[in-house]
């Protein structure tokens, strides 16, 4: 049959997609096979609706069970009233990228309840409003009705918190329609709760009321099972920009500056948070200063200030607050200021797709500003990463005297992700060169700008040192060795090297990228960010469907590494996969691979605003490769 | 025998340097430019005061004004960053180093035009920092376009007449919050050093704008910022007087006639009223009286706003003593504990 897709984040099942059709039959008739702990459920709801605890509940259930799961929020720019769609994955695997298919619809919202049964692929699940009657458009999925309206009712009273708790319905059915464990399920809504014993009561009787319905009056007929495994013992969940605000917050940040923007804002409202916890003094005083600023070029600006002057200070923002900052962003390089900037990718241009993903601002922020400016760029694939590369950010930028960006994206950024616990930083913080007052008396002249250990890393000194030749002169334009002002010729080109010098030596201070190779195959995958969740899924399938083992490097970072020419060069054909239009890392790699190198290179893009999924990557290689 | 000679040697201040120790490389300005002027007022203040050079920033934007910051006090530390954006620099160098004066030099191209958003928030902040804008109605470093502070009617060298309203920058200071706002001219040492020296016993945003001839651009007939022009229409509110805190007060003054303002460090700003009824610490009242005082033509200057109570934004941040840029590990990153407490939770 037919099936539309319009506005559903959901793309329609690919005819030919293996997996799906081995592991579930279609159609209730015959007894389907078990899945266990391999689906992924789609919520649809209405923004504002307040589904957001009802789907944290089911999701931490899940974990809870000991099965490793992902969660992501598909909301639209709006406060109230537009749809929105909450996707739940399980996976016995480990698999946490997007699922292309959705194995079970929980349809919650009327308006787009046709169009979201529409896009299912036969043999999936439907729980929708009975009165909806949502069985008439689609033969081939198994349908469960339940009178959620009716059942809200009985349990809650009170009319204006029916909205609220008829979310918590839908999860005691999933429970049981899954066969969770309902221990599981009320430990996580205590949990979620924790604060309001009369809340958690009142949710708790919508999720049991729910699972009775669903127990006394559905069949069972689809083949999705909950199992108790043991994957996620000792496992937290967490949002990337939360790690990314511990990562600032171990680091030793002392200025923070921002100017809310989607999807960076909960970077720094969760580092306010920490920090008002933890960074307090016993005297009630603050070891940190927090700044709303005007706007983006204010917030750079006060980080620049804050960095010269020897805090260590940040801000976070997004593409539209990145084209902001240009100006200041190439004072920074120019007058090698230290500053971190997270930028939590959305979809551009413009403004976009302001609540979706992508990761296509890597190269304006790579040479973000006029002249020959170019900046390090660090790139989290992980909540793990966010956590260490946001704390070691802050070595890097003092270290090498220059603005260093943070690349994340909204996909890491705002949804939950599980993960091991993040390690204790170990590395004491390194302020990098830095000359005091002792220092100065020790030497007999000193040079602001003058590569002393031809590293291209110069020395400074912070306002407030007490020393009379402590002081000089910072300025975006011409200056020489001594910091004093300049136009020529041989000044500019020799602090233009020294910059150069000065990032090829970062090559060697960002994160190292991570290889995987048998050293037999001739087909090489270059991901990076985000990204490596499908990769990693998708080489798994294109070993198992398609015999074809491919090699991996995850770029973690730019300047790159050297290992990166090696990989391309130890391989035939190189698949860059990346979450934007113009194929930018693939751009970027070309400008730094030797020439004979670069036609290797073979582009994997997506750029839907849908974080990539695995069977998308397979597919696009699987074609290039004429498999 | 040698006969020995006393070498009385330099003037030195409180804190012993001579005024050299003040100075800044040579100016690169054209002479006469009124700025030059205002960076020798900003010598004489630091040294009369007995500033301790290694504890000033100098901040600015991009400009002839902004250029100026080299010319004076070699010995601090300073930031020309970039055009109109000073403002978010010079807060930022503060949170980092709250301990430390810091004095921003602006133009009125670099204030009133493209900085204006951060003009607008600075003052807003409150924030402790002595901001002077260098005011000659026209963009020098572009070779004489007008500014936003053009007077209407104003003409350029080239004939081109100003049709637009001029931005007051100071009735701006006042209604957005900063806490210490008046108006100098470069020509009129006495006045601009007092007003100088009062500004660095302020905590809090001192805006001060002073009208500084650019001779090269905006010095002719037909420009209402030309030193002859300021000579025929300056208007004195007052008269300033300062009585540093390190100095016995022995000055006789009438309360009937003079306002004294006790100041942070415990200084002493006397503003002698020759307007009638003056009252600079009415802001509603000032702003009207500078109003009034454009529409006849007259050039007010003076302290207009004074404000000593308002706490300035490093306060409301409730900073530790020490400077956050030299905090020690210990107390910028938190304990192993802590990071196992919030694991602990997202279990
Ligand atoms: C973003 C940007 N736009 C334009 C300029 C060019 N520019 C340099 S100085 C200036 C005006 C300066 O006027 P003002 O602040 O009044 O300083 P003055 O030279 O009069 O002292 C302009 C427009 C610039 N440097 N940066
Ligand atoms: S052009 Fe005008 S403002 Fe610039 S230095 Fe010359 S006189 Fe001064
Ligand atoms: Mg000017």
């Amino acid at each position: 049959m037919a099936t539309t897709n319009a506005g559903a984040p959901s793309a329609p099942a690919p005819a030919g997609d293996p997996a799906a059709q081995g592991e579930a039959t279609a159609g209730p008739a015959t007894p389907p096979k078990p899945v266990i702990n391999d689906f992924s459920i789609q919520v649809a709801t209405v923004n504002g609706s307040g589904s957001q605890s009802a789907n944290s509940v089911l999701l931490r259930s899940i974990f809870a069970m000991g099965v490793p799961v992902s969660g992501k929020n598909l909301f639209p720019s709006n406060i109230a009233g537009l749809p929105t769609w909450y996707t739940i994955r399980a996976s016995r695997h480990g698999y946490v990228a997007r699922k292309k298919d959705i194995d079970v619809l929980i349809a919650m919202n009327a308006e787009t309840a046709r169009e979201d049964i529409l896009s299912l692929r036969p043999g999936a699940v439907a729980i929708y409003e009975e009165s909806a009657n949502l069985k008439q458009y689609r033969d081939d999925v198994v349908c469960y009705p339940v009178p959620f309206d009716k059942l809200t009712a009985a349990v809650c009273p009170e009319a204006k918190l029916r909205k609220l708790v008829k979310n918590m319905i839908y999860v005691g059915v999933a429970a049981q329609l899954l066969h969770m464990d309902m221990e599981a399920v009320e430990g996580a809504l205590r949990k979620q709760f924790a604060k309001k014993q009369k809340a958690a009561d009142l949710n708790w009787a919508a999720v049991e009321a729910g699972y009775n319905y669903a127990a006394q009056t559905l069949t069972k007929a689809d083949p999705f099972l909950v199992e108790r495994m043991h994957a996620t013992e000792g496992k937290i969940i967490i949002d990337g920009n939360a790690a990314c605000a511990l990562g600032a917050m171990f680091a030793g940040v002392t200025v923070v500056t921002w100017y809310p923007i989607t999807p960076s804002s909960s970077v720094v409202e969760q580092l306010i948070d920490f920090l008002k916890k933890y960074r307090v003094e016993p005297d009630g005083k603050a070891s940190f200063a927090v700044v709303q600023a005007e706007d983006e070029l204010a917030a750079i600006g006060m980080v620049l200030g804050a960095g010269w002057a020897g805090a260590r200070s940040m801000t976070a923002t997004s593409g539209p607050g990145i084209s902001l900052m240009a100006e200041f962003a190439g004072l920074g390089y120019f007058a090698e200021l230290p500053g971190v900037i997270f930028d939590i990718q959305r979809v551009g241009p413009s403004t976009g797709l302001p609540t979706r993903t992508a990761q296509a601002d890597l190269l304006s922020v790579a040479f973000l500003s006029h002249g020959d400016t170019k900046h390090p760029v660090l790139l989290p694939a992980n909540v793990t990463e966010c956590f260490e590369f946001a704390c070691a950010a802050f070595d890097l930028a003092e270290g090498l005297q220059t603005p260093v960006f943070v690349l994340s994206d909204l996909d890491l950024g705002m949804n939950n992700w599980m993960s091991d616990p993040f390690a204790y930083p170990e590395k004491p913080i390194n302020r990098g060169k830095v000359l005091t007052a002792e220092d100065l008396a020790k030497l007999p002249d000193w040079g602001r700008y003058k590569d002393v250990d031809g590293d291209g890393i110069p020395y400074r000194t912070l306002p407030g040192t007490d020393h009379p030749k402590a002081a000089y002169f910072t300025r975006g334009s011409g200056h020489n060795e001594k910091a004093l002002y300049s136009e020529r010729p041989e000044d500019y080109q020799n602090l233009m090297e020294r910059l150069a010098r000065k990032f090829d030596t970062a090559r060697t201070m960002v994160p190292a990228p991570l290889v995987v190779q048998t050293g037999k195959s001739k087909v090489g995958v270059i991901a990076y960010g985000t990204s490596d969740f499908a990769v990693g899924e998708s080489r798994d399938q294109l070993k198992k469907e398609y015999g074809l083992e491919a090699d991996y490097l995850r770029i973690r970072a730019y300047p790159f590494a050297r290992e990166i020419r090696e990989f391309v060069a130890s391989h035939e054909r190189v698949y860059v996969v990346e979450q934007n239009r113009d194929a930018q890392m693939l751009s970027l790699l070309k400008l730094d691979l030797p020439a004979g190198e670069t036609t290797k290179l073979r582009s994997v893009r997506h750029f839907n605003g849908l974080p990539i999924d695995a069977r998308s990557v397979t597919d696009e290689i699987v074609m290039q490769e004429g498999l | 025998m040698a006969a020995t000679v006393t070498n009385p040697g330099p003037k030195v201040n409180r804190i012993g340097l001579p005024v050299l120790e003040y100075r800044g490389g040579k100016t690169t300005l054209c002479a006469g430019c009124g700025h030059n002027a205002i960076s020798e007022r900003i010598i004489d203040a630091m040294f009369e005061m007995g500033v301790q050079p290694e504890r000033v920033m100098k901040l600015s934007g991009i400009g002839c004004s902004s250029k100026s910051p080299a010319y004076f006090l070699s010995r601090s530390h300073s930031f020309n960053s970039v055009h109109g954006r000073m403002p978010s620099v010079a807060t930022g160098a503060l949170l980092a180093n709250h301990t430390m004066m810091g004095i921003g030099i602006s133009g009125d191209g670099d204030t009133a035009s493209i900085g204006m958003g951060q003009f607008a928030h600075l003052m807003r902040r409150n924030l402790p920092l002595i901001y002077i804008i260098e005011d000659n109605g026209v963009y020098g470093l572009t070779k004489g376009q007008f500014s936003a502070t053009a007077d209407i009617g104003s003409k350029l060298k080239t004939g081109v007449v100003n049709d637009l309203p001029a931005i007051d920058t100071c009735s701006l200071a006042i209604q957005l919050g900063a806490t210490f706002v008046g108006r100098s001219f470069s020509g009129d040492k006495k006045q601009l050093l007092t007003m100088l020296k009062a500004a660095i016993a302020h905590k809090g945003t001192v805006m001060l704008d002073v009208v500084s001839p650019c001779v090269t651009f905006n010095d002719h007939e037909g420009s209402t910022r030309s030193y002859k022009y300021m000579q025929d229409h300056e208007e004195p509110i007052g008269e300033v007087g300062f009585v540093p805190a390190f100095e016995e007060i022995d000055v006789e003054y009438d309360p009937g006639t003079t306002l004294d303002v006790t100041m942070h460090d415990g200084s002493s700003l006397r503003l002698k009223k020759l307007h009638e009824d003056y009252d600079p610490t009415d802001r509603a009242h000032a702003v009207k009286t500078l109003l009034e005082a454009h529409e006849k033509g007259e050039v007010l200057t003076g302290v207009f706003y004074i404000d000593t109570k308002k706490a300035a934004f490093t306060d409301l941040l409730n900073l530790v003593d020490d400077p956050l840029a030299t905090l020690k590990q210990e107390r910028t990153r938190p304990g192993r504990q802590v990071l196992e407490e919030i694991m602990g939770r997202l279990k």
